[in-house]
């Protein structure tokens, strides 16, 4: 799959993202790192450039309950709905609901085996092949973990 | 699922019309379908980069793209990044270096990763650059990792062909070994600020000297530090396809097309077990296989 990897606001710790990148690279995907400090606006117009099926967003500096849901707004306004977006890096398990509510499908913390974001990768895959809810725009309900 | 081409049509009419979406699912539907599509726009304006791995081509482009849109341009970047022959994914890392390039609407990038195309990604980038230039981009370039021969003939693809070098490595020799010198339009030596670029830079040039009637510059930039960027774009501005050009894509979209037939022909996979076998020799190989392709195999 096309994967998109980005970072959203303004922490500069990228290591988990990359080696997240890395990890997909080595299970067959095509990976896309956006660098650093990206806006909402710019990652939803990355995901369209790049017609990516899947966004993987970390973040390790509080923001990601107000960035996180922005940018899910922003793929479904962008005719993106499809695609389908997990979350990784220091969010509390108090805003889990939050993003699960946003349509994200996944969030991976600190300590996650790569096997594990493979596995959702390839369930995802599964769903989609299904017509099974899992892009941000279809119906919530069903997340990994 | 690859589109049929009226859909392929269909995409190239909403893309023109500026919708964002359609351009990039054109982009992907030209890169994965089994028939490619021809499109042919009169305007097109491509610039090929390569270089050798770290001599800061993305940066350049980075630069590049940043100057040309401030000017008012539409500029559409296609970064080429290898397929990992093992695991058969990539990791496409090109934008992280070009700054600027997440600016607005001016501004479309798109990695590809080499591997993902029936028949190798070459004969791809001519009609993808077509499309772009239909749809209204005025600037287009193609970035390569000028590493191999069929790398350097995706750059050989484009009208114009810069080629960047960094100040200590040496590996414009390669590039002269691969044919790439002669090709190239313009040449920069990247990385100014460091010591030995003028020396590098010195270097090229007394390799270009050889032939008499051989005028081309070698121009001293730092993508790092914004210098000399002005002058390069200017350079690539007014530099006018040479002559032979379009003999020399001619020549490259017959043989990438050609490569393409051959790598996707069913029996592919066969003939070679069967020169593994030693059941078959390399002509009578070619034979069996053009014999097919002419039966519409």
């Amino acid at each position: 799959m096309r994967v998109v990897i980005a970072k959203p606001g303004l922490d500069g710790h990228d290591r988990g993202a990359k080696v997240i990148a890395r990890a997909l690279r080595d299970g067959g995907h095509d990976v896309i790192y956006t660098g650093l400090r990206k806006t909402p606006s710019d990652i939803v117009r990355i995901v369209n450039d790049e017609d990516a099926e899947v966004l993987g967003l970390s973040t390790l500096s509080g923001a990601h309950d107000s960035l996180i849901p922005k940018i899910c707004d922003g793929l479904r306004d962008g005719k993106l709905g499809g695609v389908i977006v997990f979350a990784g890096g220091i969010i509390p398990d108090r805003d889990l609901e939050l993003l699960y509510n946003s349509g994200v499908r996944a969030v991976f913390g600190p300590g996650t085996p790569t096997s594990d974001v493979l596995g959702f990768l390839e369930e995802a895959m599964q769903r989609k092949q299904n017509n099974d809810p899992i892009g941000v725009g279809d119906d919530l309900g069903w997340h990994w973990n | 699922m690859a589109l049929e081409l009226s859909e392929i049509d269909d995409l190239l009419r909403r893309a023109k019309s500026g919708d964002r979406r359609s351009l990039s699912r054109l982009m992907t539907e030209i890169s994965e379908s089994k028939t490619i599509p021809e499109f042919h726009s009169k305007s097109i304006w491509t610039l090929g980069v390569t270089g050798p791995p770290g001599s800061g081509k993305s940066t350049l482009i980075g630069r590049l793209t940043k100057y040309w849109s401030d000017m008012g341009e539409s500029v559409a970047v296609l970064a080429l990044d290898p397929t990992s022959p093992v695991s058969g994914g990539s990791f496409l890392a090109d934008r992280i270096r070009m700054e600027g390039i997440d600016m607005g609407e001016n501004v479309f990038v798109r990695s590809i990763a080499s591997g993902n195309s029936p028949g190798g990604i070459s004969p791809r980038i001519w009609p993808m650059c077509h499309a772009l230039s239909l749809c209204g981009w005025s600037r287009i370039i193609v970035e390569t990792v000028g590493t191999g021969q069929s790398e350097f003939r995706i750059a050989a693809l484009a009208e114009r062909l810069l080629l960047v070098d960094g100040p200590d490595r040496g590996d414009i020799i390669q590039a002269e070994k691969a044919g790439i010198l002669e090709l190239a339009d313009i040449i920069a030596v990247n990385k100014s600020d460091l010591p030995g670029a003028s020396l590098a830079a010195q270097s090229i040039r007394t390799s270009l000297n050889l032939s008499d009637d051989d005028s081309r510059e070698v121009l001293l930039v730092s993508a790092l530090g914004g210098t000399g960027i002005e002058t390069l774009a200017s350079k690539i501005e007014s530099c006018e396809p040479q002559r032979g050009r379009n003999e020399l894509i001619m020549r490259e979209l017959l043989i990438s097309e050609w490569d393409s037939i051959l790598l996707s022909h069913p029996e592919i996979d066969d003939v070679i077990q069967k020169l593994c076998d030693n059941s078959i020799t390399i002509v009578e190989a070619i034979k069996s296989l053009r014999t097919s392709i002419q039966n519409g195999g």
